[in-house]
């Protein structure tokens, strides 16, 4: 037995359990560990069902199957707990039985990208390459040039691939062609690139079709559903920004004559609420394109009818009724504008063209709501 | 449903001379700005362009240049402030750059 050594106690408890429960779905890894483990994997890892056999060691067997723990670990990253740790390593799985004849599918190693792509594979025979994209998804870091030509060219070498199938292609998801460039990884490593379906989910008709994509599969969206999955990060980081606001709240609260109390609550948090969740979510709807735009407008919205409901303008309620019509829209369009980065069809070029006329609006704005609003709190 | 970003705003560039029809920035645009007409690539929509650069990369011909970039606004604030390009660099938490 070739099992290094902090594997050692792992293999033991495996023997142990191998004979306890030989019915057990996931405990045929161990047949086959005479042979080199070509990607490494934590056994305790309930999506690996065992292991193949091939001409340069053993590849993990994965299931097509997403159990709870794979669930609660995708809700949670949603939520932003754990995000940036979420990942498995990089190298060589295998689905189903693949031979030497069998399509190869390259990925990132993010858990969420490759949970998402394994629950298409059910059914068919095929290799997963997986690149080291630090736990990043294929199309940020096909951007950021981790998902790139040199890591494939790598990953190829390094896992044995041109032993391990007989033929020369690879199908990479079309969002990675951002960072890999086809005809130099053709010129380096030998394989063709065939660019698969922006989505994992056409997978299989993308294989039966003879690798054709229709131009719908080929088509980035940006759906309700697509929209409504990002805000909660967004809510996430704009509930940190919150907790300093009410923290100089409560400080101003300590002197001021008129203090802040639950109405001064909600009429932020639901400017926050509206930049963060609503936007993003009627995005389309909203008129005009810029982001910081359709935030502010939204935000207006929302401060104009709250103020005016709660008779602010009637009742010696002004100045802070001026003052949050300054600051509230403002932070909106703030949350609304850094929805650019979440969405899919915003470029550098109109970003930087919408901030330079947004953000000195903001900042001016924001600034003489706050003014306004200290004034007053504190006047007598 | 189509969502239109600000007009007139792309760097995306085609050299339709060094164009060799190959097809392939037709394939990897993910907004089909590109389609491929008598043997040579066109631009049918310049405004849907977000500047992701997956034409350029492959192109083998050198036939089209784009500044790529992210079009996040979070990236370009923190690019102000530390005095860099923008970059995705949100994403990656405190072990790297």
């Amino acid at each position: 037995m070739k099992i290094v050594s902090a594997k050692k106690m792992q293999a033991v408890v495996k023997e142990v359990m191998k004979m306890s429960n030989r019915e057990s779905c996931c405990c045929s890894a161990d047949s086959c560990c005479s042979t080199k483990p070509i990607t490494p994997y934590d056994k305790n890892d309930e999506w690996v069902k065992g292991e193949i056999i091939t001409p340069k060691g053993s590849v993990p067997v994965i299931s097509t199957n997403l159990c709870f723990k794979d669930l609660l670990g995708a809700w949670k990253v949603r939520w932003g707990i754990n995000r940036m740790n979420y990942r498995i390593n990089p190298g060589l799985y295998a689905v189903g039985k693949p031979d030497h004849t069998s399509p190869v599918l390259v990925s990132a190693n993010y858990k969420l990208t490759f949970d998402v792509l394994r629950k298409e594979l059910s059914g068919l025979d095929c290799w997963i390459l997986i690149l080291d994209t630090k736990g990043i998804n294929v199309w940020c870091a096909a951007g950021k040039g981790t998902f790139g030509t040199d890591e494939l060219v790598n990953r190829i070498s390094k896992t044995g691939l041109p032993e391990i199938v007989s033929h020369r292609k690879l199908v990479l998801p079309q969002l990675g062609a951002t960072g890999v460039s086809a005809h130099e990884v053709a010129r380096q490593t030998g394989f063709s690139v065939v660019y698969g379906p922006v989505r994992a989910k056409d997978i299989k008709a993308f294989l039966n079709s003879g690798f054709k994509a229709t131009e719908e599969m080929r088509t980035v969206k940006f759906t309700t559903w697509n929209r409504l999955v990002l805000t909660p990060v967004e809510l996430v980081t704009a509930a940190k920004f919150s907790l300093v606001v009410f923290g100089v709240m409560f400080l101003i609260n300590l002197f001021a004559v008129r203090a802040f109390g639950i109405r001064d609550f909600i009429v932020y948090s639901g400017a926050v609420i509206t930049g963060t969740v609503i936007t993003p979510l009627i995005l389309p709807v909203i008129p005009g394109r810029a982001f910081a735009w359709k935030g502010w407008l939204m935000g207006l919205l929302w401060t104009l009818g709250f103020t005016w409901f709660s008779g602010w303008f009637a009742t010696g309620f002004l100045l802070p009724a001026i003052g949050y019509l300054l600051a509230l829209p403002s932070l909106s369009a703030y949350f609304a504008m850094n929805f650019t980065g979440s969405s899919t069809y915003t470029s550098l070029s109109g970003v930087l063209k919408e901030m330079k006329i947004a953000v000195p609006l903001i900042a001016v704005s924001a600034a003489a709501g706050i003014i306004l609003l200290l004034i007053n709190s504190i006047r007598a | 449903m189509i969502h239109r970003y600000l007009k007139n705003v792309t760097t995306l560039r085609l050299l339709i001379e060094k164009c060799i029809g190959c097809g392939r920035c037709a394939e990897v645009c993910p907004h089909r700005v590109l389609s491929i007409n008598e043997n040579k690539a066109q631009i049918d929509d310049k405004d849907l362009c977000m500047e992701c650069g997956a034409c350029a990369k492959n192109c083998p011909a050198n036939a089209i240049t784009v500044k790529t970039g992210v079009g996040c606004a979070a990236a370009v604030i923190t690019s102000w402030i530390r005095g860099k390009e923008p970059s995705c660099d949100c994403s990656c938490g405190d072990e790297c750059c």
